[in-house]
């Protein structure tokens, strides 16, 4: 299997007015080609802090981070990130948010008019080719979320990290949106990342679900193997007795072993 | 800034159809006669009494200061021709006022094109802001006329000494208000731009510029108001021509009709200069407030 993601004895500490703060210590993860991972913990275990470092937004205070083989130096587009507030730039339209990614990737080697056509793949791709010409505050929340996730994938990036994706929309958008995204990577064999505080999603979405200790120094407590078939549907999924062993290991983990500490 | 002048409408839109408790059918009828009222009475109701504190101050002055009317009268002749030129030191005011634009224009345009850049530089990097900082705070509250005998002593001009003054006064405001704006560029946009590895050009261009646009009109409008403040009081001192040395000259005649009309031009003036970049800080805000 090839590994695409290596993180080996990686720790981050945070120098501050009030001295050093220990986010993680000692965390060991590899991510293979074509695996979705999820990484689920209590808010302020993390789980960002993690993303970052793959991203390259953050490096290491300890230990080594590779991505492909090499050490991340930094952030760059093989790893696309889909930001938890969409961060979609508001004075270009959702075809200039996506096309700003594509000219910067792409830019070198194509024509315009391929670029275009890359940038129209994408948005078709979530769904949105009707919205291309809006500005995001004139569409809602799902669909920047969308235009975000397009952005992300018309990189085509080697990993596509998502940082709580769908935190902030309401339940019927966020299945809905979960359905999209699981069928997306289905067609594109992508490898993702995902910081998620819904063991639903988690368990619905990934191959492997990475639980995280409460901070400071967190680090991974445990591993869970999501074993369920693919193409998943929520609906059958609900009744599956497997699909409910998982889902009460996560809450297991997060309420019983690792209850956040003012809740103990 | 903008998004208070928006909220003000949005309120008095509100107030306006609240108020309306009349019958449907007169409603079509009213309602454009309701929002004229509205729009209008107070403004006239202010200026009518503004004109009737004047009235009273000039007769309580027995006559040294002059009323409306008689301002009115001079008005009428001194803008029957406002571009007569006789000799350098009796010119129409129509001049007058376009020697004064053209200085604030080329010291703040000046301030502008240093200013402007400079301000981007400090937002960016946090080396420059820690440079510029001692300096822009020890000089930034300094008078704009005590920069006037520099410039007199450096340009051996008055023209030039005043640019230098508009310049050096309008150019803080500027700085300040667009490195402001570039600091204050959400992290999140420099995290898309970190991502992509955009260029430091295109991060100007794609993200910093439209970011910190309406900062830096803020900048713009306040340097401009600063610059059409200072510029009376610098011409008054360095004579030639000018609204400012029009002014003084017209003291030295003893024509207070005249330096009257002078301040009503700089107010007008100054409203429109102000009025123009309120209408361009709208439109460079468009799509902002969310
Ligand atoms: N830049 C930073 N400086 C100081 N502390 C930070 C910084 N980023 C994150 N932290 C701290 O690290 C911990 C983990 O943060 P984060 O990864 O954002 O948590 P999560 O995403 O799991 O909610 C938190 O306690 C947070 O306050
Ligand atoms: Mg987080």
């Amino acid at each position: 299997m090839e590994r695409y993601v290596e993180l080996d004895q990686v720790g981050m500490h945070f120098d501050g007015k009030k001295g050093r703060f220990v986010a993680l210590k000692d965390v060991n993860l590899t991510i293979a080609r074509g695996e979705f991972v999820s990484l689920i913990g209590h808010s302020g275990c993390g789980k960002s802090t993690v993303l970052n470092l793959i991203a390259g937004l953050l490096l290491p205070t300890d230990g080594i981070a590779l991505a492909n083989g090499r050490e991340i130096a930094g952030p760059g587009p093989d790893r696309a990130v889909v930001f938890q507030n969409h961060s979609l730039l508001p004075w270009l339209s959702c075809w200039g948010n996506v096309h700003l990614a594509v000219e910067r990737v792409f830019g070198a080697r194509e024509t315009l008019a391929q670029l275009a056509e890359r940038t129209d793949a994408a948005l078709a791709l979530v769904g949105l080719s009707h919205a291309r010409d809006k500005h995001p505050h004139e569409v809602s929340g799902g669909m920047k979320q969308r235009v975000g996730i397009a952005r992300a994938l018309a990189m085509a990036p080697k990993v596509l990290l998502l940082d709580e994706p769908f935190g902030a929309l309401d339940a019927l958008t966020r299945a809905h949106l979960q359905d999209e995204l699981m069928g997306i990577v289905a067609n594109t064999g992508s490898t993702v990342v995902m910081v998620t505080h819904d063991v639903d999603e988690a368990v619905l979405l990934s191959d492997r679900i990475v639980m995280m200790s409460n901070g400071p120094a967190a680090t991974i407590g445990d591993i869970l193997e999501v074993p369920l078939a693919r193409p998943r549907d929520r609906l059958a999924l609900a009744a599956d007795p497997e699909y409910q062993r998982l889902r009460a290991e996560v809450l297991d983990f997060l309420y019983r072993r690792h209850a956040r500490p003012e809740a103990a | 800034m903008m998004s208070k002048t928006l909220d003000i409408r949005v309120a008095r839109g509100k107030a306006a159809r609240r108020s309306l408790p009349l019958p449907a059918l007169l409603e079509p009828l009213r309602s454009p006669f309701v929002a004229v009222t509205r729009t209008l009475v107070p403004p006239a109701l202010g200026i009518v009494a503004f004109l009737l504190l004047w009235v009273l101050v000039a007769q309580g002055s027995g006559g040294s200061l002059p009323g409306p009317v008689s301002t009115w009268r001079a008005a009428v002749l001194l803008f029957a021709d406002p571009f007569y030129q006789n000799g350098p030191n009796d010119q129409g005011i129509g001049w007058n006022v376009l020697m004064s634009l053209g200085r604030v224009g080329a010291g703040f345009g000046l301030a502008a094109l240093v200013g402007i850049p400079l301000g981007f530089m400090i937002g960016r990097f946090d080396f420059l802001a820690r440079m510029s900082a001692p300096v822009i705070s020890l000089l930034r509250p300094v008078s704009p006329l005590a920069w006037l005998p520099i410039g007199l002593l450096v340009f051996k001009a008055a023209g030039p000494a005043s640019i230098w003054v508009i310049f050096i006064s309008s150019i803080w405001p500027m700085i300040l208000n667009t490195a402001a704006g570039v600091r204050a560029v959400p992290q999140d946009y420099l995290n898309v731009a970190r991502v992509l590895r955009l260029s430091e050009w295109k991060v100007f261009t794609v993200i910093l510029l439209p970011a910190a646009l309406p900062a830096m009109l803020t900048g713009v409008r306040l340097a401009v108001g600063v610059a059409w403040l200072v510029i009376v009081a610098a011409e008054m001192l360095t004579g030639g021509v000018g609204l400012g040395f029009w002014v003084w000259d017209e003291w030295n005649n003893l024509n207070v009709e005249h330096i009257i009309i002078a301040i009503f031009v700089v107010g007008i003036v100054g409203l429109m200069l102000e009025q123009a970049l309120v209408w361009l800080a709208r439109k460079a805000s468009f799509g902002e407030e969310h």
